[in-house]
C-alpha cells in the first residue's frame, strides 16, 4: 500500500498528461493512414525494385514516428511530464515532410 | 528574415530555449505540445489528400490533378514546418512571459483550403473530366 501521494504525485484534475497522450495516439493514426494511401500510391506499378525502394522507405518513415511517438507516450506517463523535446517535435515534422516529399517524387 | 534563421538555430539547439526565462507550468506546455501535434494531424491530412486526389481522380485532367495535388503537398509541408516554428516560438514566450505570437498562417491556410474546394466545385459542375 502507497502512502497517501504528496502535492507532486497528485495527478492533475485536468488530465494533462492523459490527454496529451490522446493527441499522440491520434496523430500516429493519421500518419498511419497517410503512410498506407503513400504505400498504395507506391505499389501500383509493375513491381519494380525502384518501387519496392520506395516501398520501404516510406515503411521506414512510419516506424521511425511511431518510435517517436511512443517515446512521447511513455514520458506521458509520469506525474509530470517533461517538455516536449524540440528533437522529438522535430523527428515527427520530418517524417511528415518525407512523407510529402516522396509524393511529390511519384506523382504521375 | 533574420528571426526566422535564429528560430531554425533554435530548433536544433533545444538547451538554449531552455536558458532563457523560466520553466512555465507544465500544463501549459503540454497544451502547446497538443497545438502542435493539431497541426502535424493537419498537415498529414493535406498530405494524405494530396495523395487521394492523385490515386482517386484519374478522370481529371491531368493539369488540374497535377496542380492540386502539389498544392496539397506543398500546404501539407508547409504546415508540418510551420507547427514546430510556431511550438518553439509559443514555449519561448510562455519562458519569457511574452503575449503569445499571433500568426496569418491560419487564414493563409483556411482561405487556400477553400479555394481548393470551390475549384473542385467548379470542375465538377462544369464537367472538366476526361470521360464520361
Amino acid at each position: 500500500m502507497r502512502a497517501v501521494p504528496g502535492p507532486d504525485e497528485r495527478r492533475d484534475a485536468g488530465l494533462q498528461p492523459e490527454r496529451t497522450r490522446l493527441a499522440w495516439r491520434r496523430t500516429t493514426l493519421a500518419c498511419s493512414v497517410t503512410a498506407v494511401l503513400a504505400l498504395r500510391q507506391a505499389l501500383r506499378g509493375s513491381g519494380s525494385a525502384l518501387e519496392a525502394g520506395g516501398a520501404a522507405l516510406i515503411v521506414l518513415v512510419w516506424l521511425a514516428f511511431l518510435g517517436v511517438a511512443h517515446r512521447r507516450i511513455r514520458e506521458l506517463a509520469a506525474y509530470r511530464p517533461p517538455v516536449l523535446a524540440p528533437r522529438v517535435a522535430l523527428g515527427a515534422v520530418l517524417c511528415t515532410v518525407a512523407l510529402a516529399v516522396f509524393a511529390m517524387t511519384v506523382i504521375t | 528574415m533574420i528571426d526566422l534563421v535564429k528560430d531554425v538555430r533554435l530548433w536544433f539547439a533545444p538547451q538554449r530555449l531552455k536558458e532563457e526565462g523560466e520553466t512555465p507550468d507544465y500544463r501549459f506546455s503540454l497544451a502547446n505540445e497538443r497545438t502542435f501535434l493539431a497541426w502535424i494531424r493537419t498537415a498529414l491530412a493535406l498530405v494524405g489528400g494530396g495523395f487521394a486526389v492523385d490515386q482517386f481522380l484519374p478522370d481529371l485532367r491531368w493539369g488540374v490533378r497535377v496542380g492540386m495535388t502539389v498544392a496539397l503537398l506543398a500546404a501539407g509541408a508547409a504546415c508540418a514546418l510551420r507547427a514546430v516554428n510556431h511550438w518553439m516560438r509559443c514555449e519561448r514566450a510562455m519562458r519569457r512571459g511574452a503575449d503569445l505570437p499571433v500568426s496569418r498562417f491560419p487564414v493563409v491556410l483556411g482561405l487556400g483550403v477553400g479555394l481548393v474546394a470551390g475549384a473542385m466545385v467548379v470542375i465538377v459542375l462544369l464537367g472538366l473530366t476526361n470521360s464520361r
